[in-house]
């Protein structure tokens, strides 16, 4: 890929199909009357990986869970490939800050489970073999049999990551899901979710913390401000795909991050 | 009781490690030291008794205790009176212990899945739990008559109520992130049960049926002691009466060996069944 035809990429007209469409998206918890969002508008192309970042307590993970069809929002549209969001939907991949592998299940049936929730024992069982190639693909070929308390915390994530796979969901929603890990591992995972996301062409949205891992996976990052919950900036980052853990030391990258951290240090974060 | 030591090598300080220090006590092997124990209060127990520091009518010998498990056990052995004392005691606490589990299950998922059963179910329960259930023994003998029914039926009532607790209990255990997952699944109320919450709660449930196994016993000699019937407790009962107190003893002991091998058996199914949680036995599941 030229590097002309990379700066374009973020822009590419071809990857202008909106998936997700949020629309005034409001949240009140009635009780001690929280006000979590506020007309929040998102839109998220297909094939795009954005990302979302703020203060403890701003509303991130309602904002998932409205997303996901967990929650109800208290007013406001969410609108996935064409079809109001009204619970929990086949075409959306979760995946949470624990991996919440069940110790009564081996790996590869904790990863089927998804399909034995939803097509019964025999479906899950015919999905064995898509089980074990995920398995192979994120380096836990030969764990398949194994119960999860044998697994490190590095280990269990990149099994929910499968289990999260299993259904091929076109959607990827991720609320912190490598913040349990140690530095390493987690930018080790960072770019095993970029080789996922780029092979299926999958639209993901990242929770998270940290600002390095926003900006390096991430086409758009934006920045939530608390009370009420709400998105004041969207920062297109316009590094070259695929992403490679070099380009944390570029410039560029450091400016996006610096830009970021700029934004959130008006609100102060405690 | 371990201490930490530190134990230098001469030649260089620096060499300076640590050694954990475990007492001699703590290092005796437990079928051991069990027997040990054993021995030694049996041995005190002779002594108090040679000493004549407390009546022989109150507390006979060890030695007569033993000369008496051995008639017992001769009586049993043979077929006699005893063996169909002992059958009917262990038919109470069997049927009692089988009622107990599926009443108790029953309600605990009742009470622990249902928002109808915590609030309107849950607070009966609560309430009778409170009550001193041998109290009911009078009633039950007058229902149910002089037969094992009565005595089944107070072995259940007793037991029943920490399995439904457990049960209940267990079905609470779930984490959020855990239902949350399931949620994102789309899982049916019933997978959730039945995947997700029984599973999770197995330890909880086991724990309630340990317990209950106690008190079915305790529930099934209530009831022969205060209903009569034909049990191991009624020949307890005449033999105390009659102050034969090796007697007394000995059945006592066979009848503990009865509550000891049900929890034993609970206790190899909780292994079997919950064998994730390999890490967590403690001195009660040995
Ligand atoms: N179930 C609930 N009931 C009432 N209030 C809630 C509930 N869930 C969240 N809140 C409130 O809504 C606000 C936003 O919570 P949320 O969990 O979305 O924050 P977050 O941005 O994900 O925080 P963090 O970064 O710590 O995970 C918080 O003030 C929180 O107290
Ligand atoms: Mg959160």
């Amino acid at each position: 890929m030229s590097a002309a035809a990379a700066a374009v990429l973020t822009s590419d007209p071809v990857r202008r199909e909106p998936v997700y469409e949020l629309s005034s998206v409001t949240k009140v918890y009635p009780r001690r009357n929280v006000h979590a969002l506020d007309k929040v508008d998102l839109t998220l192309e297909r094939g795009s990986f954005s990302a979302v970042i703020g203060s403890s307590g701003c509303g991130k993970s309602t904002l998932l869970k409205i997303m996901a069809g967990l929650h109800t929002p208290s007013a406001g549209r969410v609108v996935l490939a064409g079809k109001p969001v009204t619970g929990p939907r086949r075409d959306i991949g979760m995946m949470f800050q624990q991996a919440t592998l069940f110790p009564w299940r081996t790996t590869i049936e904790n990863i089927v489970l998804p399909i034995e929730i939803r097509d019964g024992k025999r479906a899950a069982r015919a999905k064995h073999e898509d089980a074990r190639r995920l398995l192979e693909l994120v380096g836990l070929k030969g764990f398949e049999h194994v119960y999860p308390n044998e697994l490190s915390g590095g280990m269990a994530q990149r099994a929910a990551i499968c289990r999260m796979l299993i259904t091929e969901p076109a959607v990827l929603l991720l609320d912190e899901p490598f913040s349990a890990l140690d530095e390493l591992s987690r930018e080790f995972m960072n770019m095993e979710l970029q080789r996922v996301c780029l092979a299926r062409d999958a639209t993901a949205f990242l929770v998270t913390h940290s600002i390095p891992e926003a900006v390096i996976l991430s086409d758009i990052v934006y920045v939530m401000k608390p009370r009420p919950g709400r998105i004041v900036e969207a920062v297109t980052i316009d590094l070259p795909r695929p992403r490679t853990l070099d380009m944390m030391t570029t410039p560029r990258f450091g400016a996006l991050v610096d830009h970021i951290r700029g934004r959130l240090d008006k609100e102060a974060f405690l | 009781m371990s201490v930490a030591e530190v134990i230098r090598d001469q030649n260089d300080p620096a060499d300076t490690v640590w050694v954990e220090h475990v007492s001699w006590i703590d290092r005796v092997p437990r079928a051991i030291s069990m027997i040990a124990l054993f021995i030694a209060f049996v041995a005190l127990w002779q002594i108090a008794t040679m000493l004549q520091l407390i009546s022989p009518i109150i507390l006979p010998t060890p030695i007569e205790v033993a000369r008496d498990l051995y008639s017992v056990a001769a009586n049993l052995l043979s077929g006699d009176y005893m063996l169909f004392a002992l059958w009917t005691t262990m038919k109470e606490v069997f049927y009692g212990f089988i009622i107990a589990t599926v009443i108790g299950f029953s309600l605990g998922v009742l009470v622990g899945e249902t928002t109808f059963g915590e609030r309107a179910v849950m607070p009966y329960l609560v309430a009778i739990d409170t009550m001193p259930k041998i109290a009911f023994a009078p009633l039950f003998v007058a229902w149910l008559g002089f037969d094992i029914h009565s005595k089944v039926a107070l072995a259940a009532f007793i037991a029943t109520f920490p399995i439904i607790v457990g049960t209940a209990a267990g079905l609470h255990a779930a984490d959020e992130n855990a239902r949350m997952l399931f949620k994102t699944m789309g899982a049916t109320r019933w997978q959730t049960l039945i995947k997700l919450k029984l599973p999770t709660g197995l330890p909880h449930f086991f724990t309630g049926l340990k317990i209950g196994s106690v008190g079915v016993m305790a529930g099934a000699i209530t009831g022969e002691f205060l209903g009569g019937g034909k049990g191991f407790g009624e020949l307890i009962r005449v033999a105390a009466s009659m102050l034969d107190t090796p007697r007394v003893f000995s059945l006592i002991i066979y009848l503990s060996l009865v509550g000891l091998s049900l929890f034993a058996f609970v206790t190899w199914m909780q292994r079997r069944f919950v064998f994730w949680h390999k890490d967590r036995t403690s001195a009660a599941d040995a």
